[in-house]
Order: structure tokens, then sequence, then C-alpha cells
């Protein structure tokens, strides 16, 4: 752990000692702005407080900045330069093969020596990483000190009477707001490009018809040449027929009974009933869905195979029905309180209009409120299906890794959820069709949860405003 | 006149009254009615029963993890054997064979077993980690060398299940992991008065084991708590700063409008796409450590985000307009008016959305066994940057053990975090309803 804790340490150290400065420079920015009107605030520009945040703005935003970049840049730049020392024969490899290299140095300067073939060169690059990574700290070290002092001073210095202070710290306030609100733009971009990026170099390696239309799924490629058995198929059909087989049996557990609680809780109950009933159904929500995996694998699973038994059906011990009963239960509060809030929505007048004709209230519900609120429950059922698609943990836990090509929910399948948790928590192989096509089954399932939302959101959204008017 | 109609037109059947048409359909309709209810009443008393059904077999499986069987051992310390020279230094103590030890007094409690296979079976009846525990308490009282004194160790786990009364003694020896033998012994010391059940403090003081006796949630709970500080230092402030632009600044434009989609959007993206985007740029790209809360920490940070600003915003809109007329009359800025009117009075709301937001940060697996928090790690973490797991991975790590024990230690950590979770949510609620102001 050595170095690199000790120069976390040492970063968190340099953070905080910047917050103190920043500290330092509010009061006496204060100070200042107090004495050059010796106490008359009304004679400021901007109260005094305003010029204490503009000194510790001044003193710590450039140096924090300076601090982010290099902190965030400097691991690969040295990695860079310590490769780059190293003899040719040992560079000239492969893209996975330097990576283990790299990882042998830093296994050797962090302390946990388990890196196996431990040659002179290794040593000696270890060494020379972790010199350039205490002289980095250093020098980062220096340069934000010397960036604190001069911005600081600067800052300081230009303090006076009719200095717009409020302006300046109100600009940055504004800065910091569009910067936070378009981080949510940043991640979907960073989404796209980190998933699309290993996609491509995944379809440069198998052809994105087999990928698509293949009906054989085996990852497993061969380590050795020689290794039999071993093929790596990459036919993603199966787990995409898995995936929707487990969704469909989900839906059809969550959508009747959270489509029926949400009428009977909006429509029939009483106040008392519905403020009992709604917290225990959101508790559904609440729960981790690890949790839901621990109990599809270990209760549900095992309940149904027995009872198939009992009635003479072969039920696989991680049956497709299991993952997707337990999953149904999940999204029923989701179902429910989607639709309930499109229930609510319809006009009481529609209501009262069919009960005025002499219709029952089933009566009113089923082709009245039913009808109207349809788009908007059809646009809940396709967020849930979302859900339901991009749900890890319970197939994880509960659904096999079988790559079954069956609709046969007694039988074991394989979903893409799955596939991309086994690809990349096993012993990994760098750029390896196998971690690879992780992120091509990534990019999938990123792109069909995104054509449903975008769907579904603009359904509910059009249904609202339709009500509305 | 209707009855010179009717014998007008013979042919033509007489209409029938609305009334007889109602009357003769009242009894299926009321009927269709009283249907109708029925199902809703059964759609949510299933959905309720899944709830109790849940916490139920949760609870009864796990409710033996937070007790663990120990035996009692009198332990003789021949000084010849730890410290033959009598320094009392403690490398020399350290270095004793406490295991031997161990081993050597359970074969003076149990003179008959002689056979190879026969030892074995006994030695397995304590835990692994009673020679360390042995060895911990030499070193702490040198005093104890030369005496003899009671020492309760551990269980081993399967032993612990047979204690508890989870194994069935009438099924075959070869059908279970508990050997005859075993269970005759466990009977005598029982006799003896040398076996007890007691609070596990273990569960709570140590980390993760291969060994279901001396495994602990402390580890993955520290995991956890590191993690979460960082995804709320992050969260909050850039939540609460997205969601005031969004609401109180932003103009009526195509950013603003592509921000909003995308926000909405990345609330339903599935949590393993932000594994992914944490593994290919936090870790790949940036190289940050793998397996560490920092990372989790920000990968949780995406994830929650939308959370927070949509539920931020909520908060915001929930402030009347006069609130933000009267200060903008007295001449603040717009800047002033936010932060100084607006936002203390909205910030019980964003907190609440906070709390949950936090909740399903603790709650979640997925995303963090992308960027490898998912390694068996014994030590308990002890900053940022040291390889750790969290409490949801810890779950899903044990509930892959075979052992019985580990069901049970597996429900037991479930225990705790919907405990963690309960917790969270009736602050939020409690926030909701103490603080929020309705106008």
């Amino acid at each position: 752990m050595s170095v690199v804790m000790g120069e976390f340490m040492g970063s968190t150290g340099l953070l905080l000692c910047l917050l103190v400065i920043g500290f330092i420079a509010y009061q006496l920015g204060i100070r200042r702005a107090s004495a050059l009107v010796s106490g008359r605030i009304s004679q400021l520009h901007s109260l005094p407080h305003y010029h204490g945040y503009f000194s510790a703005l001044a003193a710590i935003g450039p140096a924090m900045i300076v601090l982010a970049i290099w902190l965030s840049l400097h691991e690969s730049i040295i990695m860079n330069m310590v490769v780059g020392n190293l003899p040719e024969t040992m560079t000239n490899k492969t893209d996975g093969e330097i990576k283990l290299l790299i990882n042998d140095i830093r296994n050797l300067v962090n302390g946990n020596v388990i890196a196996t073939n431990l040659t002179p060169e290794i040593q000696q690059a270890a060494k020379l990483y972790s010199d350039h990574r205490s002289t980095s700290f250093q020098l980062l070290t220096f340069v934000t000190f010397a960036i604190t002092l001069l911005c600081g001073l600067s800052g300081y210095m230009s303090l006076s009477k009719e200095k717009r202070a409020r302006n300046a710290v109100e600009r940055f306030m504004m800065f910091f707001l569009i910067a936070s609100s378009t981080l949510a733009i940043f991640t979907t971009v960073g989404i796209v490009f980190s998933v699309l990026y290993e996609s491509i170099s995944f379809f440069g390696k198998v052809p994105f018809t087999e990928f698509v239309f293949g009906t054989q799924w085996s990852p497993q490629t061969a380590l050795r040449a020689d290794q039999v058995g071993s093929s790596g198929a990459f036919g993603a059909i199966p787990l995409f027929v898995g995936t929707l087989l487990i969704s469909f049996i989900a839906l059809t557990v969550a959508v009747p009974i959270g489509l029926l609680s949400a009428v009977y809780l909006s429509e029939y109950a009483t106040e008392k009933t519905r403020s009992i009933a709604k917290p225990l159904l959101e508790i559904l929500a609440g729960i981790p869905t690890v949790v839901y995996g621990f109990f599809a694998a270990l209760t549900v699973a095992p309940m149904i195979r027995n009872f198939g038994t009992s009635i003479g059906l072969d039920v696989a011990s991680e049956s497709a029905l299991a993952a997707g009963l337990v999953m149904g239960v999940m999204i029923i509060p989701f179902v429910s309180s989607l639709s309930d809030d499109v229930i609510n929505a319809v006009p009481q007048s529609m209501r009262d209009g069919a009960l005025a004709l002499g219709a029952t209230q089933s009566e009113t519900i089923r082709k009245v409120v039913f009808p109207a609120a349809l788009p908007g429950i059809v646009g809940g059922i396709l967020l849930a299906a979302s859900r339901a698609i991009g749900e890890t943990m319970i197939v994880v836990m509960a659904a096999g890794l079988a790559a079954n090509l069956t609709l046969n929910p007694l039988d074991a399948v394989t979903t893409v959820t799955v596939q991309i948790v086994t690809l990349l928590t096993g012993d990994q192989e760098f750029d390896s069709a196998k971690t690879l096509a992780a992120f091509a089954l990534g990019l999938m399932l990123f792109l069909t949860t995104l054509v449903l939302n975008v769907i579904a959101l603009h359904i509910v959204r059009r249904y609202r405003e339709e009500l509305e008017v | 006149m209707t009855e010179d109609n009717s014998t007008l037109s013979p042919n033509i059947p007489k209409r029938p009254r609305t009334i007889d048409v109602v009357r003769k359909n009242i009894n299926k309709r009321n009927a269709a009615e009283r249907r109708f209810q029925l199902y809703g009443k059964v759609a949510i008393a299933l959905a309720i029963s899944f709830v109790f059904i849940l916490f139920f077999d949760i609870i009864n499986k796990g409710k033996g993890a937070f007790v663990q069987s120990y035996i009692a051992l009198d332990i003789y310390l021949d000084e010849q054997q730890i410290d033959p020279d009598g320094t009392r230094d403690p490398a020399v103590i350290a270095d004793a064979n406490y295991f031997g030890i161990i081993r050597s007094n359970l074969r003076e409690m149990f003179p008959e077993v002689s056979s190879r296979q026969e030892r074995r079976n006994l030695y397995s009846l304590v835990s692994s980690g009673a020679s360390y525990q042995l060895a911990d308490l030499v070193r702490e009282h040198p005093e104890y060398i030369g005496n003899t004194f009671r020492l309760w160790v551990p269980a081993d786990d399967d032993i612990d299940m047979l204690i508890k009364g989870y194994i069935d003694r009438n099924i075959p020896e070869d059908d279970r992991r508990i050997k005859d033998n075993q269970i005759a012994w466990i009977d005598k010391l029982n006799e003896e008065g040398r076996v007890k059940t007691q609070f596990n403090t273990t569960f709570f003081t140590a980390g993760d084991s291969r060994d279901a006796e001396l495994a602990g949630i402390l580890g993955a709970l520290s995991g956890s708590f590191f993690t979460l500080i960082v995804t709320l230092l992050l969260s909050f402030p850039i939540g609460v700063a997205a969601a005031i632009y969004l609401e109180e600044f932003a103009p009526q434009n195509r950013l603003t409008d592509i921000i909003e989609v995308n926000i909405n959007n990345l609330a339903a993206v599935p949590s393993i796409v932000f594994g992914l985007l944490g593994l290919a740029v936090f870790i790949n790209f940036f190289a940050l450590p793998r397996s560490a809360p920092l990372v989790g920490g920000l990968v949780l940070t995406l994830m929650t985000l939308p959370t927070i600003i949509i539920s931020s915003r909520a908060a915001l809109k929930s402030v009347p307009p006069a609130i933000r007329e009267a200060a903008i009359g007295l001449g603040a800025s717009k800047m002033q008016m936010v932060f100084n009117h607006v936002l203390p009075l909205a910030l019980p709301g964003m907190l609440t959305g906070t709390i949950i937001g936090m909740a399903q940060a603790l709650g979640e697996t997925a995303p963090l066994l992308m960027i490898g928090m998912v390694a068996f790690i014994v030590d308990v973490p002890s900053s940022f940057t040291d390889p750790s797991t969290v409490l949801p991975v810890q779950i899903f790590l044990w509930a892959d053990s075979p052992e019985r024990a580990f069901v049970e230690k597996t429900s037991g950590a479930i225990m705790v975090l919907l405990a963690f979770l309960i917790t969270m949510n009736a602050v939020a609620v409690f926030i909701r309803k103490k603080l929020e102001r309705r106008w």
C-alpha cells in the first residue's frame, strides 16, 4: 500500500491545507474590505463577505483546478515514462502483456509482492516508478502552493471600495451551477463513448452480423493455440431470448398485480387503507436487488423445483421462472406507482359523467378511466420492461450461465446482464474478444433501454398534455 | 297511441323498456363489480404478502447469525512449550505452537480417539481461528503461562449448525457433513456444560473469512461507509447546483431541453451500464485503483445524481413565487434571492431526496461488481483507496458459498443492510413530515 496510500493521504492533506488557506483568505478579505471604508459598509460596492469569498476563490480556485488535472493525469504519464524506459525486448509486445507488466510494477511498488517473474528490469522500473511518483508529488505540492500564493495575493490586493466582488463571486457560482447541470450530458456522452469504443474493437474481431444473428454463445476463447473445446462463439441470440423470456415472466406477474392494486388504491380504497397499503408496497421498491437475488436463488428456485418434481416436471435448479417471478415482485411497486399517477391524472369529470349515466364503478373504471389512462399505463409498462431488461443481481444470482436457446420457463437461461457480469468479473484477459464482448452487450443493453425509455417518456408526456388541455 | 302502433305493424317486436334491461342485468353487473373489487383486493393482498414472506424468510434464515456456539477448553499453558527460557519476549510467545496446544487439549478430553480419521474429525470441532485466539490471549496476558484456565473458543461452522439444531440427526451419516462420532462428542461436551451459544460479536467486528464462524461484516460496512461518503460529498452539491440552475436560471432553449432529457434518461439507465462507464473511464483511462471506495463512490455519484436532481427540483418548485418576488423587490440579486431565501426553504425536500438517493446507493451492487469490488478482502479498509467491498457485494459473495453457515451469515448481513435502509428511509420520512413546509 505504502506509496499509493502515502500519496493519497498526501493529496488529501494538500486538499485540507488548501481549504484552511481558503478559510484564512476569506477572513482576511472581510477584514480588508471593512478596513478599506473604515467600517462604513454602505460605501462598499459589495458586502464584506463577498470580498471574503472573492479572496478565498482567488487563492484556492486555480490551485484546485491544477491539483485535479495533475492528479487525474500523472499516473498514466508516469507509467508511460516508465514503460518507455524499459528495454526494447520487453516492450515490443502486445498491449495485454504490457498491461500485465505494468501490473507487476505496480504490485511491486505497492508492496503486495505476488508478482511472479521479478526480473532486475522490473525491479528497476518499479524503483523508477516510485521515484517519478515522489518527484511528481513534490513538484505538485510546490506548484500548488506557488499558485495559491500568487493568485491569492493578487486577488487580495485587488480588493477596493469599488471592487465588484459580488458580481465576480456570482459569476463563479453561475459557472458552477451550469457545469453541474451539464454533468448529465457528459455522463451520457461518457457512457456512449466508453461502450462504443470497446464495442467497435469487438466488432473488428467478431462480425456484427454474427453477434446479432448468431445462435451459439460460448465466450470461452482458447488461451493456448492447441486448446480444444473453446472455440469462442459470440452469437447473442440466446442471451436476447433469455432476457426477453425472464422479462416477460416478470411483467406477467407485475403488470396485473401492480395495475389492479393501483386501481383499487386510487378508486376504491379508503384514505386509511391507502395510507397503510401504499407505504407497504413501496417497501418492495426499496429492497436492494441483491436481497431479491438471494431470495430467488435460495427460497423460490428450490420451491419451484420441488413442486415441479412432485408433479413430474423436470425443472432446472436455476430456472427462468424463479428469476422472473421474483423480478416481477420487484417491479410491482414500479408499475403500481406509475399507473397510480396516470389514473389520478384522469379528470374527475369523466368519472362523474360515466357514473351519472348509471354505470357502476367498475364499469366506469374499465370503460372510461382505463381507456383514457391507457397511453400512460403503456408508457409505465414500457419503463417497467426496461427496468426488467436491465436488472442484474436477481438474474446473476438466480438465473444460470448456460446459454440455452429456449422458451421453456422451467429451463435455465442466461441474460445479457448476467453475461456482462461473468465476462468482466472472472480472470480477465485484456483486450480479448471475451472482455470486449461485455462492452458490446452493454451497448445493446444501453440502446434497448434508451429506446424504451425515450418512447415511454414521450408517451407519458403526450398523455399528460392531452388530459390537461 | 302505442297500442295503435303495435297493431299497425305487428311484425316489429316491441322495444324492451330500459328499466327492464337494467333490472335484468343489474345482478350480473353488481356481481362484476364485486368481482372487480375482489381482484383489486387480491392484488394488494398478494403484493403485501410478498413483503411479509420476504422479511419472514430472511429473518428466519438469518436470526441465527447473531449468535455463535462456543466450546470450552481447559487449557494448560506449559511454560516449557511456550516460553522455555522465561523471557516473556512477545516474539517468542507469538512463535509457540498454539495450534498443537488446542489439538492436544482436544485429544486429552477424548482419550479414546485413536485413528487418524477420527482425530481429524475431533480437531474440526473447534474453529481454525481458535489457535489465533489463544495466541492473542497469551500475548496480552503472559501471566497465564504455566496456569490452567478455561477458554471459550468458537465452534466450527458445521458444529455450530448442529448445536443450533439445523442439522437433522436422523438422516444417514453419509448424507450430512457431521459424523456420528462428532455428534456424540458434542453431546458429551454439552452434558459437561462445555457448550454455550452467545451473542456473536465476531460478526460485527471481523472482516471477511473463508470460515463462516470467523467471518464478519465490519470490512464490508466500512467499505460501504467510505463509498457513501464519496457519493454524498460529490452528489449532494452537484445535484443541488444542477437543480438550482435548471429550476431558477435556465433559459428555455435547446441546451436546457437536452439536459432535461438526459437527466430523465440517466434515471432509467440500468445500473450495470454505469459500472461499464466506471470501468472504462475511471479505471482504464484515469488509472484509479481497482476495488477502491473512491471509484465506487464516483460511479454511484453518477448513478444517484438524477434522483437527487429530480427531487431537488421538485423541492424548489414547491417554494411559492411570492418569496422570490419579495426578495427581488427588496433589491436582492437573483443569486442572493436563490441562495438566501429560496434554498433554505427548499433544503428539507432536497435532504429527503438525497437520503433516498443514498439509500439506493447503499443497496446497489451491480456497478460495483464491474469496478472490481468483488475481491475476497479480509482486511478492514481504512481509507478511500484501500481495496474493499461493500455490504451488498458481501451479501452477493456469501450467497455463493455452499455452506449452510454462510446462508445464515448472508441473511444476517441482509438484515443489517435492511436495518440501515429502513433507518435512512425513516429519517427521510421524518424530515419530510417535520421540516418540510406546506404553503
